[in-house]
């Protein structure tokens, strides 16, 4: 290349703008304030800032990779476009019964969460698809017709149209789409059949719904950022990160917005994935510990774990049915109400309870001093001497030990008969236990043992906590990137470009029909191919299949990796025995005598990564001297014990600290506790070891 | 390592983590539709002497209770000199399990270090029990399937094939069936496992100090929140369709400072079908019912049960004996809480809503090919479907919610791929939720006819189509339910009927009773509703008072 490669990561969060930059492999990082009125200012801020860091002007930038919280926070907040839905006649309330059920089976006084789209603003038509695609009822089109002038009568700003089926079959979808164009060419309209070919109704309808919804204000944003980037002098191609860990186009998010959701933790689960594969482990799981949840995410092969339904917007506790259910390629990750701000309090039962309610940046824990009067995480962790009072965030915040001890005592200590440092423990023991155990029920579900996984913990607050959950997990080996603060954004610069297309196609095994696969299977990929060289341009690429599939009538399936060719007869059995072997790795046995169908498919065509330098991990190192030492409470040992306290950037590869050790830092600290050794990696890592493994060797 | 109050605390919740993954197991593996779909199915840990101490939040109260009683009763027939390691223990007495024949219970004594330390249980839902299949038409439990008393499915890692042979000739869709026995004993193994690692981790050889500190703590926090009621003797009545004839169901309800009863005395008589329940499901329901309104924050465990006293004289409906029919005891099990919960208004008033359609609108359908001879295959779908849930003193009830029950629907794109039918409506019902200032929740209309060349059967269980759901503190009656043809025909509430090729079954499912006073109801809340299709013009002019 002639010139320099500058690429510019930018995550735009809740509280901070991550900013990553990667000048011919050396990277520069920078956080600004999040701007919630023009976030396109921030962005503008941040790129100052890392290009000054760098030494480079910001013409000299060559690609510029987005990920946001932009279209997440719109559904949460209620802030989208005024949206209009049209449904089959006879299913106007598919999004408003959900699945019928209660996510708290105890309260009485529960409520579920409203449709984006009130009832008034969903219209009918008469029309229907049957399971197999065949027209049963055909759209009348002077009924269309009035109902299309009756919806740009009343001013909606979007228009979403989902109908029964039309994932096998779009005609009536389109129709519709096609009778607005030609009376309202500037309407946006959304069909579920390009949107979410899959089955399942209620998902399909909130699917397109979410994405009519948030499209003509991420367009609007995404017009804006580029002029913007023009006019200071960037003009280099702009790539969005999708929230199954890939990039696309700015057109393609603007027309199918709903694929960034969350796209900034599918970034941090790239960053984990990437020191996955350069180390050869193959079975990590990636722990993200924040203010107010924590969020694990299992990497396997060097890939991050995908899914095809995603719950966002929970309005719950976090529980799983209370958020509106996409189906939509995302990075699978659990979401627990976990974090430093994470207020503890006692319950009837005289047990300490720990979040979901978090005390956030305002007022923030007892020890921050704005007027936070609840103990938080962020507080027994003081309490327990794992944080520094004068050195929080590079010493920006003094801790008060004090203010910490008071909360602590009045709303846990006091109320279940312990002194503040037991209650201190007790506070951060149940919001480990939680995060342990949400990691071990997802796994179980995987399919997976956990205690075979390394874990790689990034994120402010997940060094504190990452050892002990080790432990609790039986997890010998434990990776704290460098950057971990920032590790979203510079992920973005390791993501491949990348679309997948899904659709249902209903088969059974036993009507097995080659011709139509590979038909589905051609238009797919062309599909997914051609949004990925909307981006990248004609490039190498790969491609993977999956098939959902299941024994007959069971009501989930697992995804079977096979192969992208054409298909014949025979090859039935390639299904049969794909199915069967994935079956028995996830529940350890298949049935004789049921039958075996096939309901979505999915296409993934990627532009081709360069495969990551390995890196030899160092599992042992010599002893570094310590000058420094400081007492924290060890949860293992139940007491406190004196502590190494070693300055992270003074650790060179191959030094080791045999815990009990804290590593400081400006953005957080890294516990090791006693059965851990720390070992200073090449890449300026830290792995953590469980001392009985290093006996072993 | 001396255990602190600390460390208690953390092996409780570890506890619960482990139910939850022996749960969790046991939804991924299952065949069932009902456990997968829906989370009919129970998982627990109980302590040496069949205490439970923790148990997973499913989608089934009725279980609750019900698995919490059956280990004694697995203890007892056994034998306690009878229990070896690597033993597993199986019934589907209605009696001493969950209430009917397709619930196997399945038990796994847990061993540490070669000595006993608890159980393992967990139930669930299977496709088929044999007989006449899921339905109300027997006339005694022999005919409605096989009964596997309560024995050995496991003895020292052994599997005892005489009763899998046993149970593979007596139902239909075997490999479904004997694989869900397969996963029931697999996922008590799961939870077993990490109950092992945590007895290590904390160094314990036994459960029964932790087992007493949480059954102690719920105990005491459940006993203050019934202490804190006011004492008396509070009593409902409530009249419901029943099989072949209305059932008056009738509770009181005796506060005496940290006591309750609820006794079902007055309650009508068994009816010859398969509606009766088993005293233990409706202990379950009735427990269920009013620890949501009394202690809904307290974990289920021995000790947070047992101060729910619950009696109903033998013989009535509610305590139906060996050998009565009780297939679908669910349905008037679901009805059991509106019941208590009635009877608990009198007492504290402003928490329970009004009633609610609460017993599930389940439609087993069978589809048959009009011409046996056309090769068309057979084929069974079920569908779990709910009305309204009553109102709440300050909210609207839920509409199209199951209450108590916890099931969830399935997608009608999903059930027409399963069968040859289609499902042409599935929508909420307007002007089916009881008018008040909190508005009951709506019912939903269901349109199903079968595809070409075939007919369907289905098995009728519904009720509150002759009695809906009563308003309360003067808010009206949600709307009754019906089941017709679309020409017209009137069908019954319960039993098999035929809906005929060519055919539409319509089911109107009821909505829940309004809470206060309609006129007291904001009226832009009512034009809101009226513009929205909630409420009809008719009830908008005369119970709101609208001005139109």
């Amino acid at each position: 290349m002639a010139q320099n490669n500058v690429r510019v990561g930018v995550d735009i969060g809740g509280t901070f703008t991550d900013v990553a930059l990667d000048l011919s492999g050396a990277l520069y990082t920078g956080k600004v304030l999040t701007n919630y009125l023009q976030p396109e200012q921030a962005i503008l801020d941040g790129i100052h800032l890392v290009c000054k860091r760098a030494g480079i002007d910001v013409k000299e930038i060559t690609t510029v990779i987005h990920g946001t919280t932009l279209v997440t926070n719109s559904l949460i907040e209620r802030r989208g476009a005024r949206t209009a839905f049209i449904t089959t006649d006879g299913f106007r309330d598919v999004v408003e019964m959900r699945t019928e059920n209660r996510f708290e089976q105890y309260d009485l006084n529960l409520s579920l969460p409203t449709p984006l789209v009130k009832r008034t603003d969903r219209y009918t038509l008469k029309e229907r698809i049957s399971a197999e695609g065949e027209v049963l009822t055909k759209i009348d089109q002077n009924e269309l017709n009035a109902l299309v002038k009756d919806i740009i009568a009343e001013g909606y700003e979007a228009v979403a149209v989902g109908f029964v089926h039309s994932y096998t079959n779009d005609i009536h979808e389109v129709q519709v789409q096609k009778a607005f164009e030609a009376a309202a060419p500037e309407l946006c309209v959304s069909i579920s059949s390009h949107v979410s070919p899959q089955m399942r109704e209620f998902q399909r309808f909130n699917t397109v719904i979410a994405n009519a919804y948030v499209r003509p204000q991420v367009s609007e944003y995404l017009g804006r950022l580029v002029t913007r980037l023009i006019e200071i002098g960037i003009s280099c191609p702009v790539f969005m990160m999708h929230s199954a860990g890939g990039l696309i186009s700015v057109d393609t998010a603007s027309e199918f917005p709903v694929r960034l959701l969350e796209s900034g933790p599918a970034g941090g689960a790239i960053f984990a994935a990437k020191f996955a594969s350069s180390y050869g482990e193959n079975q990590v799981v990636s722990f993200d510990m924040g203010g107010t949840t924590a969020k694990i995410c299992l990497i396997e092969g060097g890939k991050p774990k995908t899914a095809n339904t995603f719950e966002v917007a929970r309005t719950y506790r976090f529980a799983k049915g209370s958020g509106m259910p996409l189906s939509t390629p995302v990075v699978e990750m659990v979401e627990i109400g976990a974090g430093g701000g994470s207020i503890a309090h006692v319950d009837d039962m005289r047990q300490i309870r720990v979040g979901p309610k978090s005390a956030g940046s305002e007022p923030g824990p007892a020890c921050y001093q704005r007027g936070g009067e609840h103990p938080t995480v962020t507080d027994a962790n003081l309490l327990l001497g794992r944080l520094d009072p004068d050195l929080f965030a590079g010493g920006e915040i003094k801790l008060s030990v004090p203010m910490a001890k008071e909360a602590m005592r009045q709303k846990v200590a006091s109320k279940a008969d312990l002194n503040e440092e037991q209650a201190a423990f007790g506070v951060t023991e149940v919001v480990d236990e939680n995060m342990a155990n949400a990691a071990r029920v997802h796994t179980v579900e995987n399919g997976k043992e956990i205690s075979n996984f390394a874990m790689i913990a990034f994120g402010g607050g997940a060094p504190l906590h990452a050892c002990r959950l080790c432990e609790k997990l039986d997890v010998d080996y434990l990776i704290i990137p460098p950057g971990a603060g920032v590790g979203s954004a510079i992920g973005f610069l390791n993501a491949p470009f990348s679309y997948e297309a899904t659709k249902g196609m209903y088969q059974r095994l036993n009507n097995f029909d080659p011709e139509r696969i590979n038909q589905l299977l051609s238009e797919l990929r062309a599909e997914a191919l051609a949004f990925v060289e909307r981006g990248a341009g004609e490039i190498e690429t790969t491609t993977t299949v999956q098939a959902f599939m299941r024994y007959t009538g069971q009501g989930g399936e697992i995804g079977v990796d096979i192969s992208y060719k054409d298909y014949v007869d025979a090859d039935v059995d390639v299904f049969r025995e794909k199915f069967e072997t994935g079956y028995h790795k996830l529940f350890g046995r298949t049935i004789d005598g049921l039958g075996i169908e096939i309901t979505n498919w999915s296409i993934t065509v990627a532009s081709k990564l360069e495969p990551s330098t390995p890196i030899a991990l160092r599992r042992s190192g010599s002893q570094v001297d310590v000058t420094k030492t400081r007492e924290f409470f060890d949860a293992a040992l139940r007491k406190f014990v004196t502590a190494s306290e070693i300055q992270r950037d003074s650790l060179s590869p191959g030094d080791a600290v045999s815990g009990p050790a804290v590593i400081v830092e400006d953005e957080t600290s890294t516990v090791v506790t006693s059965g851990y050794t720390l070992v200073a990696q090449d890449d300026k890592s830290m792995l953590l070891v469980n001392k009985k493994t290093m006996e072993a060797v | 390592m001396k255990l602190s109050n600390v460390d208690y605390q953390i092996m409780w919740n570890r506890l619960v983590a482990v139910v939850e993954e022996q749960a969790t197991t046991l939804i991924r593996t299952a065949f069932s539709t009902s456990v997968r779909e829906a989370g009919d199915l129970s998982a627990g840990v109980f302590d040496r002497r069949g205490r439970m101490i923790a148990q997973a939040v499913t989608g089934t109260p009725g279980h609750v209770n019900a698995m919490a009683e059956s280990v004694p009763h697995f203890i007892e027939e056994i034998g306690r000199d009878n229990i070896f390691e690597g033993d597993v223990y199986l019934t589907n007495d209605p009696w001493k399990g969950t209430g009917h024949l397709h619930d196997f219970t399945m038990v796994s004594p847990a061993f540490y270090q070669g000595k006993h330390i608890g159980f393992f249980a967990a139930t669930a839902h299977v496709v088929d029990i044999g007989g006449r299949g899921y339905g109300p038409d027997a006339n005694e439990v022999y005919e409605e399937g096989l009964l596997v008393p309560i024995m050995k499915f496991i003895e020292k890692g052994q599997v005892n094939k005489g009763l899998v042979n046993i149970i593979r000739n007596n139902v239909r869709e075997q490999d479904q069936v004997i694989g869900d026995l397969y996963s029931l004993a697999a996922c008590n193994a799961a939870g077993d496992a990490r109950l092992m690692d945590m007895m290590s981790e904390f160094k314990l050889d036994e459960l029964e100090a932790l087992s007493d500190f949480i059954i102690d703590n719920s105990r005491a926090a459940t006993l203050q929140r019934i202490a804190d009621l006011p004492d008396g003797t509070y009593h409902n009545e409530m009249m419901v369709d029943g099989y072949e004839a209305p059932v008056d169901m009738k509770v009181a309800l005796t506060i005496a400072g940290d006591t309750l009863l609820a006794d079902f005395a007055g309650t009508s008589g068994p009816s010859k079908f398969g509606v009766n329940v088993p005293m233990v499901y409706t202990r379950a329901y009735a427990c269920y019912g009013l620890k949501c309104a009394i202690a809904p924050d307290i974990p289920n465990n021995t000790g947070s049960l047992l101060p729910f006293s619950v009696t109903a004289p033998e013989g009535c409906i509610l305590n139906a004996p060996h050998p009565a029919p009780v297939s679908v005891r669910h349905v008037l099990g679901h009805l059991v809480p509106d019941v208590v919960l009635g009877a608990l208004h009198e007492c504290i008033p402003g928490i329970v809503p009004a009633e609610g359609a609460s017993a599930l609108w389940n439609v087993l359908l069978s589809a048959r090919p009009v011409d046996p001879f056309s090769g068309l295959p057979p084929s069974e779908i079920l569908m779990f479907n709910s009305g309204g849930m009553g109102a709440r003193a300050t909210l609207d009830g839920l509409s199209a919610t199951a209450f108590p029950s916890g099931v969830s629907t399935m997608s009608a794109e999903a059930t027409e791929n399963v069968g040859p039918l289609t499902i042409w409506q599935k929508d909420l019902l307007e002007g089916s939720g009881g008018s008040g200032e909190f508005r009951g929740g709506l019912g939903q209309t269901i349109v199903i006819s079968a595809n070409e060349g075939y007919e369907l059967y289905f098995n009728a269980m519904f009720d509150r189509i002759k009695y809906p759901a009563r308003g309360r503190e003067g808010g009206k009656d949600g709307r009754a339910g019906s089941v017709m043809l679309d020409d017209g025909t009137i069908l019954n509430g319960k039993g098999r009927q035929l809906i005929p090729a060519g055919r539409k079954l319509i089911l109107e499912l009821p909505g829940g009773g309004g809470y206060g006073d309609p006129k007291k109801r904001d009226s832009q809340q009512v034009r809101a509703d009226l513009d929205a299709g909630y409420i009809t013009l008719d009830q908008a002019k005369n119970d709101y008072g609208l001005d139109v």
